[in-house]
């Protein structure tokens, strides 16, 4: 009997339609830019629920992090980013993702930021778990100033997927509309994002 | 039961039918808003349509790439030509792995397959964690909607099934509130699962890996706690390239809810260390519909949704009327090629109003398809007789000018001269809930004519 697979193939080469051609996209100029990407990101990210802060160095991202009552307040907290915040958890000795379940609020790292839709592509191999991007209560992600680009295409351009087990975009904090349409912010993942674009990154 | 049937139990509750209506407009406002605020709005659909065309076209090489790509990366793939295969898979995926909690992510394809019912069976606990779907799931009901489960509940009734099944406070309806009775609940379901499942938005061919939107994170937490994730996806989920990843996410979100992008778009390149991901591709009937030149184009969807916050019919008739995995526009033409016989009044929940057309993100020529549809129930012989008869008299009439005018001007005298009880009866449907016009003393032909004497 042939398997699963060769049926399901077969039967789509039986009956394949025309051929048509794959657009290339690296050839479309048309795509949306802006001409002050970093205040597009802060607009659109104020938009989906999180805040963006566009400061000069790490040591002002530290002081503004400082501020905020989600990170004094959190017992659990943690930061993979030399000099915005400190840990009170320490990830080293974390083999099981579960021992994260009460971390209050991380600080991780960011590659770059997309204006048109205020997300950050994050990866795996700057976190010892992955889960970190979503079970603390708050998120900061830091992110160079100088990478934020205009759009979508732009990032994949620039980037090459399938390098890592999991790498994604993050939006805002994590939210659901469906009771009744409402919007609440804070469904599964963070309830709150703050996104650092910061100049000097040294 | 036919969609007429369901659609009348639906708007017997009239205040509720309206709400519906507009809480669905106020969904495609959104999304209006957002398509307009990209200029190459036009340009994306165009080629983002241009993608799925060439896809199909070259779909069996496509699927073996991506399963060999996937297969570098450590993914076990599977194969299922239909929804008992998918099922028998997944549970015996499940069984080596002594799994008794899964947590599962918004799955179509899983709802298609009935995969919950046949775990449970078996003695697994499934647990829905988008929700919407936690709220059907609850209430043992199916989604209403495939981007909004629940979209058919007021907040009342999510409070007193939050109630009934969480222990909420009674008469509590506040959404932050139960939002966040239900954000405890899962936490705990999350931290106890032994496995997590989900849907597959995006397979590409290139890399091998999978792309999942969700706003909640309730995938990338199912599947970043237990060490066993299964994706599960229709065939037709496939792209190109990496790249084009920039047309669709561009595409999705906006037509979805109206939003620049959901909020987590994870890419899943294999399992984490000392972990097995499982990628589960199913046929369960798309290869027939991939034969069918008509309806091809409808395996292009790339379930957004946009197509019913915008339909006059689905507004106003509710999801459940449509009794299917998937309603609405999009759905009337894939379910009824699965189940022709039990479906066959879908085709005709549509006006051809075409405005599921200019929303698609993916430009599939729903309203289109939903006319030829009718021609292929009708050829199957699963169009009513009644509905074949008047539309025989119909055709017979319209063929005829002299009876064409001669009726005519047979409804315009007695439309003025008869009482009232002789139109509006049982036999009109168009009387039902509206009066007919006033009809003119003349037939348009015959003020044309008038109007051309005036003015040569």
């Amino acid at each position: 009997m042939a398997s699963s697979r060769d049926t399901i193939l077969s039967k789509i080469r039986s009956a394949l339609p025309q051929s048509s051609p794959l657009p290339d996209l690296a050839a479309v100029t048309s795509w949306q830019t802006f001409a002050e990407p970093i205040e597009q990101f802060t607009a659109i990210l104020k938009l989906v629920g999180g805040l963006a802060m566009h400061v000069g160095n790490l040591a002002e991202a530290d002081a503004h992090l400082r501020t905020q009552t989600h990170w004094s307040g959190g017992k659990n907290r943690c930061s993979i980013v030399a000099g915005v915040g400190d840990s009170t958890v320490n990830l080293d000795g974390i083999d099981d993702p579960h021992e994260l379940e009460n971390l209050d609020f991380a600080v991780l790292k960011g590659h770059f930021a997309v204006a048109e839709n205020a997300a950050v592509w994050v990866t795996d191999d700057t976190v010892p778990h992955r889960v970190l991007y979503f079970i603390p209560q708050h998120l900061a992600i830091v992110v160079p100033a100088s990478r934020v680009l205009n759009n979508l295409h732009e990032a994949y351009s620039q980037m090459t997927v399938g390098q890592h087990a999991f790498a994604g975009f993050i939006s805002g904090p994590s939210k659901t509309g469906d009771i009744e349409q409402s919007l609440v912010i804070g469904a599964h993942g963070a309830r709150s994002l703050i996104v650092y674009l910061v100049d000097d990154m040294r | 039961m036919p969609h007429p049937a369901l659609a009348q139990q639906f708007t017997a509750n009239r205040e509720r039918a309206q709400w519906h209506d507009k809480a669905l407009w106020f969904v495609r406002e959104k999304r209006d808003r957002m398509a307009a605020a990209v200029p190459e709005w036009e340009l994306l659909r165009e080629t983002a349509s241009a993608i799925k065309s060439h896809t199909q076209s070259r779909l069996a090489e496509y699927l073996e790439q991506f399963e060999a790509n996937a297969k570098k990366l450590g993914v076990i793939v599977h194969w299922a030509t239909d929804a008992g295969e998918h099922n028998r898979i997944v549970l015996n995926i499940l069984q080596k792995h002594n799994v008794q909690r899964l947590v599962k992510s918004k799955s179509m394809l899983t709802e298609e397959c009935h995969l919950n019912p046949f775990l449970e069976k078996h003695g697994i606990e499934v647990v829905d964690t988008d929700l919407g779907e936690r709220i059907v799931q609850f209430r043992q009901e199916r989604p209403s909607h495939i981007v909004l489960p629940a979209i058919h509940l007021r907040k009342e009734e999510v409070g007193e099934c939050f109630h009934e099944h969480l222990g909420s406070e009674k008469g509590a309806s506040d959404p932050a509130y139960l939002t966040e009775v239900a954000r405890q609940h899962l936490r705990e379901r999350f931290c106890h699962a032994d496995a997590g499942l989900t849907g597959v938005n995006f397979a590409i061919a290139e890399t091998g890996g999978i792309v999942i939107c969700t706003n909640e994170g309730n995938a990338d937490l199912g599947v970043s706690l237990p060490k066993l994730h299964i994706a599960c996806m229709g065939i037709e989920k496939l792209i190109p390239r990496a790249v084009d990843l920039g047309v669709f996410l561009r595409l999705l979100a906006r037509s979805a809810t109206g939003q620049p992008i959901t909020t987590y778009s994870s890419h899943f390149h294999g399992p984490r260390p000392g972990c097995e991901m499982h990628i589960v591709l199913v046929d369960n009937g798309r290869t027939e519909i991939l034969q069918m030149p008509e309806f091809r184009r409808s395996l292009d969807c790339i379930r957004c949704g946009a197509c019913m916050n915008t339909c006059p019919v689905y507004r106003r008739s509710g999801g459940h009327s449509y009794e299917a995995t998937v309603p609405g526009p999009i759905g009337s033409i894939l379910t009824p090629l699965q189940t022709p016989e039990k479906h066959s009044s879908l085709p005709f929940a549509c006006t051809l109003c075409g405005s599921c057309t200019d929303v698609c993100p993916v430009k599939i020529d729903l309203h289109h398809q939903l006319f030829a549809m009718r021609g292929f129930l009708d050829r199957k012989r699963l169009i009513g007789g009644s509905k074949k008869l008047s539309m025989q008299i119909v055709s017979g009439v319209l063929s005829r000018t002299w009876l064409f005018n001669l009726l005519g001007k047979c409804a315009r005298t007695s439309l003025r001269i008869l009482p009232r009880f002789m139109i509006y009866n049982p036999f009109n449907a168009w009387g039902k809930q509206r009066d007919l016009p006033t009809a003119p003393k003349q037939s348009f032909r015959q003020q044309f004519a008038a109007r051309s004497k005036r003015n040569p």
